[in-house]
């Protein structure tokens, strides 16, 4: 069942002025519940346009976006859609209001109402879910950034959100803070269900994924699972993207004209396929 | 020539609750010409080690010299010398263009050689000359508000801003971080060329190590606030214990060549790049043979 459906999506952003920009144009595209989807693109490409529609922050110029069948552009309807979809931005320090971990990620739940006994346990439980309950108490300023990414990732849980729209959450971060990341993100969606929309320029991230949409100059341009995208090396490079190390080496060696696996993408299967041709016999 | 850091120790908000130290005992060289990589994790210190290179964070205690000059002058004289030394270093904090403030970018640009004092004649001749550098036509950009660039033009409309100042040491606090794998290349082959036609010695920040093993000839490995090694990258790469202790890995590049050597190919794991990754794998497979 589809989660998230653009038809026809178009955004402009200045319409009707000088600097009048079309951002997105003509976009039709579902998510599918409990699906893993990655957004590739260069910068500009719309990516992030795009994401802010799932819940409303942007509303189309022209078409459609609907969120679990609602319409975002139904303004009885937005509350609901931004409580089932929850957002992470890039920069850490941006996100976290308050001055204890705990508080933040209550934030949300507390304007909404709930009980505080309620609240309670969606934050511990929401804490957990991150790992980050031994932070419980801490000021948020004093954690790394792939700690403070999971913060904000918490405070969205916090919300029962179903869905997860992460626009670049790693691109601030270094390399063990990305995996933090990435991990937790994984984890949500293997183990509760949760749908997923990540927006990255890091193709090793993006192996991840049950899907992934790439975008250029506001349109659409290639979709399907990783193997699929990243065996189109050559596509990849010409719409200024890039592809896993282990895809990039096994194409240039086919290209030289070594007779390897038409489908290599992890450093496992690179391996396991040199390690055949240079062995045949074994 | 050279900056020098001999056992910098700098403490954050000393002698109040709040008292941390993140800078140890740090002595490291950056040599005239060199291109020196600055690692580490989050919080180890990189950030706080580069604001000591031009003065803008005052050791509490060491020496920072520039070309010779201490940078915490002693008398009036001493503090002109160090004033002049300071220039010389050029400072590209984590995203510049979040500093673009002006109309245009050649406003923007010559924003510092003007309030340098430099005589106007020549402040257009070195806004020129910066934004050519960086790849900003100058006929074609000169005009342009610096807020509608794409992300990597903005970038480098902020970079030009530090080369026109003529620095001879430009560092730049992780200058690709947040652009795309296209922007990401453009911006290391200018950085490059800056280095290599231009004489600029270059200190980078990177969590990338592949870009540190692509560009580096020196690598500084910072952990909790102390400079474990400084090395040519090779070195650095190979010590996985100190790597590790640091919360890095080795660039992916020699991870996968390990990978393979472990499963039995005979290859060699020391490669910068992916060419060099390729000829070991091709050294490795008519070894086998």
């Amino acid at each position: 069942m589809s989660f998230i459906e653009f038809h026809d999506l178009t955004h402009c952003y200045n319409q009707g002025q000088e600097n009048e920009y079309m951002a997105i144009c003509g976009v039709n595209l579902s998510i599918e519940q409990g699906s893993f989807t990655v957004i590739l693109g260069r910068n500009g490409s719309g990516k992030s346009t795009l994401a802010k529609h799932i819940n409303g922050l942007l509303l189309p110029t022209s078409g459609v976006c609907l969120v679990d069948g609602r319409d975002t552009q139904d303004m009885d309807d937005l509350w609901a859609i931004r409580r089932q979809v929850g957002m992470v931005f890039q920069n850490p320090d941006n996100q976290l209001i308050a001055a204890v971990v705990e508080d933040d990620v209550a934030f949300g739940p507390e304007n909404l109402g709930i009980a505080p006994q309620e609240i309670r346990s969606r934050v511990d439980e929401a804490l957990k879910a991150v790992g980050m309950e031994k932070y419980k108490s801490f000021a948020p300023h004093l954690l790394s950034g792939g700690q403070k990414q999971r913060i904000a990732i918490a405070g969205a849980l916090a919300m029962r959100t179903r869905c997860l729209v992460l626009d670049e959450p790693t691109a601030m971060l270094d390399p063990q803070g990305r995996e933090e990341v990435l991990n937790t993100v994984r984890r949500l969606h293997d183990e509760q269900g949760i749908t997923i929309v990540y927006i990255t320029h890091f193709m090793e991230e993006a192996v991840a994924a049950d899907r992934i949409v790439v975008m250029d100059q506001g349109r659409i341009q290639a979709e399907g699972t990783p193997r699929e995208i990243f065996c189109e090396v050559e596509a990849m490079k010409a719409g200024g993207l890039d592809v896993p190390l282990a895809a990039e080496l096994a194409w240039r060696l086919r290209r030289e004209g070594m007779k390897l696996p038409g489908q290599i993408m992890t450093d496992e299967e690179l391996v396991q396929a040199l390690e055949a041709y240079g062995c045949p016999l074994s | 020539m050279s900056i020098e850091l001999k056992e910098v120790t700098y403490c954050y908000m000393p002698g109040t609750p709040y008292e941390r130290y993140a800078l140890r005992q740090v002595s490291v060289s950056i040599q005239d010409g060199s291109f020196t990589a600055i690692a580490g994790h989050t919080g180890s210190g990189k950030s706080t080690l580069v604001q000591h290179l031009n003065g803008l964070l005052q050791p509490s205690s060491g020496q920072v010299l520039v070309d010779g000059i201490d940078l915490k002058g002693s008398d009036k004289e001493a503090r002109a010398a160090a004033k002049a030394a300071r220039r010389r270093v050029g400072m590209v904090f984590q995203y510049p263009e979040q500093q673009l403030f002006e109309e245009t970018v050649e406003k923007d640009v010559a924003f510092g050689p003007k309030n340098q004092g430099l005589d106007p004649g020549l402040v257009q001749g070195r806004v020129e000359e910066a934004m050519n550098l960086v790849g900003l036509d100058y006929a074609s950009f000169r005009n342009r508000s610096p807020f509608q660039l794409s992300g990597g033009q903005k970038r480098r409309a902020a970079i030009a801003g530090v080369l026109a100042l003529h620095p001879r040491y430009l560092v730049l606090d992780e200058p690709t971080a947040g652009l795309d794998p296209c922007g990401r290349e453009d911006l290391i082959r200018m950085i490059q060329k800056l280095h290599r036609d231009w004489k600029l010695t270059i200190v980078f920040i990177s969590h990338s190590m592949e870009d540190v093993a692509r560009l580096a000839d020196s690598v500084i490995l910072m952990n909790h606030g102390e400079c474990v090694i400084q090395d040519d990258p090779d070195t650095v790469f190979s010590r996985d214990d100190l790597l590790q202790a640091a919360g890095l890995r080795p660039p992916h590049i020699q991870r996968l060549l390990r990978k393979l050597q472990a499963a039995g190919v005979p290859v060699q794991t020391r490669a910068k790049n992916i060419e060099e990754c390729l000829a070991r794998i091709r050294e490795g497979l008519k070894h086998a043979q």
